[in-house]
């Protein structure tokens, strides 16, 4: 797995690249807490290149989530979710919780 | 029926897919049933690691794969504690973000996934789970 970060004026684009399961997941959440304690709290998760995520991925998000709309300071947001990977978070109920878009682009504008 | 023996370890997740992924693609399940398989194998290994293999060094998983008539078996095999994925409880998955729980996601994912899942303790033969899953045709 593979994260990279881009601050625009109303939030912080995170691309996440590769494979997050088990072993991974904890570097992603890695990533994500360093962004909120950097008070970034309007987040836009560009998974375009993400190739596979398990519910230890599904986890680093969902405690991301509940950070960032704590106080209505912000949100996490995805961008351009790969089919089979949005299919696995609506089995896991987690399209209610996130707002997603087509495009990264799409998301920094939600903002 | 193919069996390969990995170090319990959450590196090894990736040849574990790999494995299950193959024979299900060589059997002709579509690239969204490989991946519900890849998906609820990987679940059920991390939950072996984590739970069944927990505060134990130097465990090991052994996962059967096999793809036959249309249906594919997958059996994971470990030497933990009894961890018995039919007794942990259905996750809240309520819209309320408050209330949504982490845990006992990825078994519900595992049930969700596949068609069957059976779950056998023995002292001799340690923990036993097996995953079944048919051939549906969609894409």
């Amino acid at each position: 797995m593979e994260t990279s970060i881009k601050e625009f004026k109303h939030c912080d684009v995170i691309e996440v690249k590769g494979r997050v399961d088990s072993a991974t997941a904890p570097q992603l959440a890695k990533v994500l807490d360093k962004a909120v304690a950097d008070g970034h709290f309007k987040l836009a998760l560009d998974l375009t290149k993400l190739e596979y995520m398990s519910s230890a991925g599904f986890r680093a998000l969902l405690a991301t989530q509940r950070t960032c709309k704590r106080y209505n300071r912000g949100e996490v947001v995805l961008a351009a979710v790969p089919d089979r990977i949005r299919e696995a978070l609506e089995l896991a109920g987690f399209t209610e919780l996130f707002k997603t878009f087509d495009n990264a682009i799409d998301a920094v504008g939600s903002f | 029926m193919k069996r390969v023996k990995y170090p319990a370890d959450f590196q090894h997740l990736d040849s574990i897919r790999d494995f299950v992924g193959e024979v299900a693609e060589r059997a002709g399940f579509s690239s969204k049933e490989v991946y519900s398989i890849q998906l609820a194998t990987d679940e059920a290994c991390s939950n072996v690691i984590e739970h069944a293999y927990e505060g134990i060094s130097g465990g090991k998983i052994e996962v059967e794969c096999e793809a036959r008539d249309g249906q594919i078996v997958i059996v994971i095999h470990d030497h933990g504690k009894v961890f018995d994925i039919s007794t942990v409880r259905k996750p809240n998955l309520s819209r309320d973000l408050d209330e949504r729980e982490v845990g006992g996601l990825g078994v519900y994912l595992i049930h969700k996934l596949m068609d069957e899942v059976s779950f056998h303790s023995s002292k001799k033969d340690g923990n036993t789970l097996t995953m079944k899953k048919r051939k549906s045709g969609d894409s």
